[in-house]
């Protein structure tokens, strides 16, 4: 793709990154005029998220191992049970083994957060932001996770047998383990189905996902108060109307780290700071992370995330 | 055996699937935030040319097919077998019907042709991007005409048929493409 000796130039144009730093100066606006206070938390830590499909990279430090984060989430939710009230902040985040198209290790993520706000306040904001950028104009649809699912699967994500799920997307080389998981099938279809069609108009947000698929999202009945941004069929976004029940947080971080152990995975420590938080007390709150790399190529019509960035991770 | 990850899967990678020899074209990576990454991966079966679409979990590996590329010398074929020899070490392989029919119309002998050979054995022949080749049957075109419209099927000595001008004759030499399968240009005698 590229000659001899130019390993070093920048994947990205002069006119993106400079499209770049206009971005970044119009969120720092918009949040500033709402009154958001902008925060910058640690990027290493003594903890790591031990969500089921993120592997974090660590350090090899000799006497504590120290981990990159994959978002900055557990720090700001300590930033609001020490009363910051509403927080947001650009960072960079690390996830080891995603590279693609659409995907850098290296990436960068806008996240905020909002006390009283449930999720579909939140929607409304991320909507309000967007718009106000004028890469996207309104009005957004909201669909739930069911009718998505519905529309472009042809098939009920809750009441779905699971030969029909796993009849959908043929996949080589599927564990036993995995052929029995219903949320193995439903990224799937997600990835190869559903996802792809969303927001090919306007963007969409996806809301009220299954409850095995809560996160760090509060539940309600069969369904989690989360949601993300879909638009050109790519994801920006994913957001929560937050979990602030310590013991459930813990048990939710137990499960995932027993999960990963069965399977082999790296089982990194949860954020022993983050439950305590939670014990002392995170007012009621929603919080999205939106991935400002994908939003600037769409924006600027790029045809990957790679050409958004002054390197990529081939040149970094 | 050898084996590549998904993430090392690139255009041009040659995968063994169900013993099958492909070559990777497209590999896409797709993950959702928080959920199972795949690897959407577009590959040509080396043998029927046949393209096809495989979901891969990211991380998972696949055998990588023992597939050679040559540049060999066609010699003659027997009835059965298409024989060509390797120039440089003089080695000789032979091509069975399936392996070589399509290139089989365009060759005569001498020519050099790409040969594919999956676990040394030759899945397919490429004969050289054009050709030139004799007519060995057409009907007598039109007095007048040079301008090629329209055109006439003709029969070349080894056993394709192009659309030739009108003003091409049975027993001139033409050159051809073996890519499109059409006419380029009369060579003066």
């Amino acid at each position: 793709m590229n000659g001899e000796g130019s390993g070093w130039r920048p994947s990205a144009t002069l006119k993106t990154l400079e499209a770049r730093a206009e971005l970044y100066a119009s969120v720092r606006a918009f949040f500033s005029a709402r009154g958001v206070l902008e925060v910058d938390t640690p990027i290493l830590s003594a903890h790591a998220t031990v969500d089921r499909h993120i592997e974090s990279f660590s350090t090899a430090a000799v006497a504590h191992t120290r981990w990159l984060q994959t978002s900055p989430e557990f720090a700001m939710k300590r930033l609001l049970a020490a009363g910051s009230g509403p927080i947001w902040q650009i960072s960079h985040v690390f996830r080891r083994e995603e590279s693609g198209r659409y995907h850098n290790p290296e990436f960068t993520l806008l996240e905020w957060y909002r006390p009283a706000f449930d999720h579909h306040r939140l929607m409304g904001e991320v909507e309000e932001l967007l718009c106000g950028l004028g890469v996207a104009g309104a009005p957004f649809e909201r669909l739930t996770y069911r009718e998505a699912f519905q529309r472009y699967a042809g098939l009920d994500p809750f009441t779905a047998a699971l030969d029909r799920l796993s009849r959908t997307v043929a996949v080589e080389n599927v564990s036993a383990q995995q052929a029995q998981d219903r949320d193995f099938w439903l990224d799937i279809i997600m990835s190869a189905r559903v996802g792809p069609q969303l927001g090919v108009k306007a963007p969409v947000f996806l809301h009220d996902f299954p409850a095995t698929q809560a996160a760090l999202a509060r539940v309600r009945g069969e369904v989690a108060e989360r949601f993300e941004l879909f638009w050109q069929g790519i994801e920006l976004a994913n957001g929560f109307h937050e979990l602030t029940d310590a013991d459930e947080q813990q048990a939710r971080f137990e499960a995932d780290q027993a999960w990963r152990g069965a399977r082999g995975h790296a089982v990194p420590p949860f954020d022993r700071h983050l439950v305590e938080a939670l014990r002392s007390g995170v007012p009621p709150c929603a919080g999205v992370a939106l991935g400002l790399d994908r939003l600037l190529m769409l924006q600027l019509q790029l045809p990957d995330v790679a050409s958004t960035l002054a390197f990529d991770s081939g040149r970094a | 055996m050898a084996s590549v990850s998904t993430n090392e899967m690139k255009a041009g990678t040659k995968l063994l699937i169900d013993g099958e020899p492909y070559s990777v074209i497209d590999n896409e990576y797709r993950k959702p935030g928080k959920g199972q990454a795949t690897n959407c991966i577009r590959i040509r079966n080396l043998k029927n040319g046949r393209v096809i679409d495989r979901t891969l979990k990211s991380g998972d590996t696949l055998e990588v097919a023992d597939i050679e590329e040559i540049e060999m010398q066609y010699l003659y074929n027997d009835g059965e077998f298409w024989h060509f020899m390797n120039p440089a070490s003089f080695e000789q392989i032979q091509a069975s019907k399936t392996a070589a029919e399509d290139a089989a119309q365009w060759i005569k002998g001498e020519e050099t042709c790409r040969v594919l050979l999956f676990n040394g054995v030759c899945i397919s022949v490429t004969p050289p991007n054009t050709v030139t080749l004799q007519i060995v049957e057409t009907d007598p075109g039109l007095r007048g005409d040079t301008s090629g419209g329209g055109g006439k099927p003709a029969k070349l000595e080894t056993g394709a048929v192009v659309r030739v001008p009108l003003f091409v004759q049975q027993g001139e030499m033409i050159k051809a493409d073996t890519r499109t399968g059409e006419y380029l240009s009369r060579i003066g005698k």
